[in-house]
């Protein structure tokens, strides 16, 4: 693990372990209704200030509590223009399959990735601490996967021009 | 310290719970419905469920001395339920509110209960013998938002509430014909019906999660959502308090509270385990953990063998996975009651009564509050020999 990976890493853990106290709150404004507040925002006392952790422009996690749900965001690192299209390709696979999934949001915050919604529901019947881990297991993943998947495009774009062109020689 | 008592009776949040006032039942909400428990030997036995809540249940308490038991839900209705010969049986208490009922209490007296909502009101209901129901009267003056938490005062007029908008307030819920007139204390000696005897900010405005009068009613205590306690004491009608004490911490937010006599508090809350405050009018202090954490009382101790120690990586590419958190509890408490108290506790009590006190109360908490939890060998017995 690189030496900022660790301290920001650290950081989103202990933000998230944070956020995460919500707790059953039914609405106040829609009657037998019991909705995320953070999608709702229908009452501003309960809604809490969102927060950003950024390790640089690319790599940023956001954050957004209130009283029964917590919105997380994250932006994956793209370099180039192959990283982004497989970011891309990799979060609308993703997407697509959420419900299986439980906590992630099928369209992402604007200007982010991939959104996770965690609401008390899951809180309560998955463990806390399980939930931040998979999270932060998720930020570290990605990464590798993406990298790896353009390592395997390049070696392959690699073999691929090489048969192709091998009739030439 | 005794250690803990650990029942396992689901795998589901438990909303609240209560305890009978000879410990032997135990009411839990489990979300539409409430699951009443015999204790049979060392074990909670289910022995009825309440049905008739149409949403999540929120809350329920038992009367100590009647054994009503009254529940409340965000289907916005309240039941009182009476034992009878044939079974439980409910009466629909006329709240005549339009949002979810978050927490309901029995007061002292056993006359009246008090229900919080999110209709920004907390109805008051006295049995009315003429029409025989349960009607209710509105306290909703100041009220913002929701409420979340209720706390009665030794006296049965006062009632503390704190909501989501910040505040902790304590009104005067009298009703003639019901109540007797209340003492004169340092909260207000003419108490009519929605009086308003205080109403106290939380320092960086988080939601208040709890609150509790002191055994004596003469100071109360709140949590809030910026994880501090505060302890207020106050001093005459109409003055500003005495002293109003906040206590930060940089643990997660507390959710419940209990005094123990009226130099300690225990709370808990997303931390998973119980935390001891100490102090009194001149300063209070975080006073650590309830939890010995390096003792076997979290259950089986782990397997470390060398075979385990290389499936984990296999598996999951880490020598170790800690799945299990240190603290008896493995997600949020919920609420935290009192198990079993002496008289002593109140007036004055020796460290002797705080002792026994105190494992109770451990006990309670344990009992109280599990929520999810993965797998356990206790609870697949007991759900079978429930079925």
């Amino acid at each position: 693990m690189s030496q900022s990976l660790r301290p920001y890493l650290q950081c989103c853990r202990s933000s998230l372990t944070a956020a995460l106290a919500i707790s059953n709150f039914a609405s106040q404004t829609s009657e037998r209704h019991n909705v995320p507040e953070i999608e709702a925002q229908s009452s501003p006392e309960l809604v809490l200030n969102p927060i950003t952790i950024s390790r640089n422009e690319h790599e940023k996690l956001y954050i957004e509590p209130s009283v029964n749900s917590v919105r997380i965001s994250l932006s994956i690192k793209q370099a180039d223009e192959i990283e982004k299209v497989l970011v891309h390709k990799f979060t609308r696979f993703l997407q697509q399959r959420a419900e299986s999934f439980f906590i992630l949001r099928r369209k992402p915050v604007k200007g982010y990735d991939i959104s996770f919604l965690v609401t008390n529901y899951h809180t309560e019947h998955l463990l806390k601490h399980q939930l931040v881990e998979f999270i932060i297991t998720f930020m570290e993943e990605v990464d590798k996967e993406v990298s790896e998947m353009k390592l395997f495009l390049n070696a392959r774009a690699r073999f691929v021009a090489e048969s192709f062109l091998t009739p030439f020689d | 310290m005794a250690a803990p008592q650990v029942h396992h009776l689901f795998h589901a949040p438990i909303a609240d719970h209560s305890f009978s006032s000879d410990r032997q039942t135990l009411a839990v909400a489990r979300e539409n419905n409430v699951e009443l428990y015999q204790q049979s030997g060392n074990k909670f036995a289910l022995s009825d469920e309440l049905k008739g809540h149409e949403k999540t249940v929120t809350s329920v308490d038992i009367a100590p001395n009647s054994g009503r038991i009254v529940t409340c839900s965000q289907d916005r209705n309240a039941y009182v339920w009476e034992q009878t010969p044939s079974g439980w049986k409910p009466t629909l208490v006329l709240l005549r509110i339009n949002r979810a009922a978050t927490y309901v209490r029995w007061s002292p007296s056993e006359q009246k209960f008090a229900v919080g909502s999110g209709a920004r009101v907390i109805a008051v209901c006295y049995f009315e013998e003429e029409n025989d129901w349960w009607i209710s009267k509105h306290l909703k003056k100041p009220i913002r938002s929701t409420i979340t938490t209720l706390a009665w005062h030794p006296n049965s007029v006062l009632l503390a509430a704190g909501s989501t908008d910040s505040h902790a307030r304590v009104f005067s819920s009298f009703i003639k014909g019901v109540d007797t007139r209340p003492e004169p204390s340092a909260w207000g000696e003419r108490l009519p019906f929605n009086t308003i005897c205080g109403e106290f900010l939380n320092d960086s405005a988080g939601w208040i999660q709890g609150v509790s009068f002191s055994p004596s009613g003469n100071a109360l205590a709140f949590t809030g959502h910026d994880s501090s306690v505060t302890v207020v004491y106050p001093s005459a009608p109409e003055q500003p308090p005495r002293a109003m004490l906040n206590i930060s911490t940089r643990l997660l937010p507390l959710n419940s509270l209990i005094w123990n006599g009226e130099n300690e508090i225990i709370a808990a809350g997303h931390d998973c385990e119980p935390f001891r405050f100490r102090g009194d009018e001149s300063g209070w202090q975080l006073a650590g953990s309830l939890e010995n954490k390096d003792g076997a009382g979290t259950g089986g101790a782990r397997e470390e063998s060398a075979l385990n120690m290389f499936r984990q990586m296999d598996l999951k590419g880490q020598a170790q996975v800690d799945t299990k958190l240190k603290s008896t509890h493995q997600n949020t408490v919920n609420t935290v009651r009192v198990f079993q108290e002496s008289a002593g506790q109140v007036s004055s009590f020796s460290s002797k009564v705080a002792r026994s006190t105190f494992s109770c109360l451990q006990n309670t908490d344990i009992l109280l509050s599990q929520r999810s939890r993965w797998t356990c060998r206790g609870l697949v017995n007991l759900n079978s020999a429930v079925s």
